[in-house]
């Protein structure tokens, strides 16, 4: 305890770049994974293309992307762009199946309602579509937070890890109470982090709750 | 006014839906396209806003060809209400009202105002406003779909099949708003359905389609019943129509005159000898009644032994609308409207055959084709 009371502003140094490490990532990893979700779910024979493509990403190690990204991007082996750029590749990887799947899901009655009322595609994917689809993607989205706010403790093998930094620092000198200190720190964050996403969508899809207090009114 | 001009419409796997559609949709008026399922009816629908692109032939709205016009564009001139209402689950009743009228380019508060306003029109209590589609029964979702059909005032109305996911009782109340609303509006409307009762209750004029995408009978729902073009469409309208007895049927008076008598002073009367057989009608006039006078038209239907179908007959053919009712000797009853024979044949449908029920009852007899004059 004494450890963490007298390395407050390290860990609270390591506890910024870990949310910014980590969240960063899920933020461009959506934004590109919902046009490519979108594409998938239009492309009937391409669907299965896209969705595997970037399934198969996620079974790259983390370890070899951290290391390999360098190559690939041409940037410093020990430049944060690295990591940010994996765990994008990750969150791409989880999310464009569950846009895919979510759009998928919106009732086709609504589409066509919309489609009939004289909306342009475009128009009537972001009025209708995306925001149909937010309580399923949002779900995909905590799972993508949580996962790469774990990842990101990987990098610190090359020295951008966040709080993993706690572990590799704590293990090499010994210091248990660091790499305690450290895990706790990574669990409490994911908590934090997906109970605040959780709080967005029930922002964001007031109607939802509502859909499914009535649809167990009606069950039971 | 909505024509098909030769209109088909071929899928790519070859099937043909719509065959060589020649239709006229009458401006004002509700027209009802009717028949079993895969005979086209709501392809044919579906062209007219373009969800679905005719492969030949023209249709025009308004004068104008659709395939003329940005289909987006097209669609927001003209008002959509399906099954179910397909409702957007993520907005609000006002604002899922509000829907074409903003993207019509209107401001929100205009659009708000004016969905409110169609909430009242539709009989939606107020306070439904802010509530989400999934809060309302199917009913009332209904409702929404009409007034959001409604809200930036189209001349043009489609309808696929709007009622057919409620109830039979919501259903009724819903098709009597609709010809309440209709009498306000004034709407072209186009409506599809597969329900024989709902097109009479509702088409002024009834398109029946026949499997293979050909319209086998385009006529006012009377006509439909009374004179069937071919078997099919006895079979799909009538239901046997002409096997189902119209005794019971409410016989109404009948103003009866004889040779000689004063001329009625408005409307028809039907003109009767000694016997009270009937022997012409004669309109409003002056002076006493002559046989130069009589206007012949008209079958008559006994009122004991006779059909539904010679029932209808009579009223349709009558130059009065009114159908002579005769007893099995030919002595004028009293007289019947095409409208009572209708109730009368939806009475039997719910009743259906249940016993005691004496419209409907089937008669042996064949349809009494004796005529006035």
């Amino acid at each position: 305890m004494n450890w963490v009371l007298e390395n407050i502003s390290f860990i609270a140094s390591l506890l910024t770049d870990h949310i910014v490490f980590s969240l960063v990532p899920v933020v461009i990893g959506l934004v590109i994974a919902v046009p490519l979700g979108w594409l998938a779910n239009r492309a009937g024979f391409g669907r299965a293309v896209v969705v595997n493509l970037a399934g198969l990403l996620y079974t790259i190690p983390s370890l070899a992307l951290f290391v390999f990204l360098p190559v690939i991007l041409g940037t410093g082996i020990l430049d944060p762009i690295n990591v940010i750029v994996a765990l994008s590749v990750y969150t791409v990887a989880l999310l464009v199946r569950t846009v895919a799947d979510a759009l998928e899901a919106v009732p086709p009655l609504v589409v066509d309602a919309a489609t009939a009322m004289g909306f342009t595609p475009f128009r009537r994917f972001v009025a209708a579509e995306l925001p149909i689809s937010v309580p399923v993607i949002l779900a995909g989205v905590r799972v993508a937070a949580v996962s790469s706010i774990s990842l990101v403790t990987v990098g610190s093998v090359i020295g951008f890890g966040g709080l993993g930094q706690m572990f590799t620092d704590g293990f090499q000198r010994s210091i248990t109470a660091e790499v305690v200190a450290g895990i706790v720190l990574v669990v409490v964050l994911a908590l934090v982090v997906d109970g605040l996403l959780l709080l967005i969508g029930r922002m964001l899809t007031p109607w939802d709750r509502t859909a499914r207090a009535v649809a167990q009114g009606a069950t039971a | 006014m909505i024509e098909f001009r030769g209109v088909t419409k071929r899928f790519p796997d070859g099937t043909v839906a719509v065959d060589d559609l020649d239709l006229v949709v009458d401006s004002g008026r509700i027209t009802v396209f009717v028949g079993p399922s895969g005979c086209g009816k709501t392809t044919s629908l579906r062209m007219i806003n373009r969800m679905i692109e005719p492969s030949g032939g023209t249709i025009s709205v308004e004068g104008k060809d659709i395939m003329s016009r940005d289909a987006a564009e097209l669609r927001r001139g003209i008002g959509y209400v399906i099954q179910q209402a397909g409702l957007f689950p993520h907005r609000t009743i006002l604002d899922n009202i509000a829907t074409v009228p903003l993207l019509l380019g209107w401001n929100k508060k205009q659009a708000r105002e004016r969905a409110a306003e169609l909430m009242d029109t539709v009989g939606l209590a107020p306070e439904m406003a802010k509530r989400y589609p999934a809060q309302l029964s199917g009913g009332q979702q209904q409702r929404v779909g009409v007034a959001r059909a409604l809200a930036a005032d189209p001349p043009v109305l489609l309808m696929d099949e709007p009622f057919s996911a409620v109830d039979p009782i919501v259903r009724e109340t819903l098709q009597d708003e609709l010809l309440r609303l209709q009498g306000e509006l004034g709407k072209t409307i186009v409506f599809v359905t597969h329900d024989i009762d709902e097109a009479i209750k509702l088409g002024d004029k009834v398109a029946v389609f026949r499997t293979g995408g050909k319209s086998a009978q385009y006529d006012e729902p009377g006509v439909l019943l009374s004179r069937p073009a071919d078997d099919f469409v006895d079979a799909f309208v009538g239901r046997g129509l002409g096997f189902l007895s119209s005794d019971g049927l409410p016989i109404g008076d009948l103003p009866v005159v004889a040779i000689g008598d004063r001329m009625p002073t408005d409307g028809w009367a039907l003109v009767v000898d000694g016997e009270r057989r009937p022997l012409g009608w004669v309109a409003r006039g002056t002076g006493t009644v002559y046989e130069d006078a009589l206007v012949p038209g008209g079958s008559l239907y006994d009122a004991g032994a006779g059909s539904l179908r010679a029932a209808l007959d009579a009223a349709l053919s009558s130059p009065s609308g009114r159908g002579v009712a005769v007893d099995g000797d030919g002595r004028v009853l009293g007289s019947i409207g095409a409208d009572d024979v209708l109730r009368g044949l939806a009475d039997s449908r719910e009743a259906d055959g249940a016993p005691g029920a004496d419209v409907g009852r089937p008669v042996t007899d064949t349809d009494a084709a004796d005529r006035v004059g």
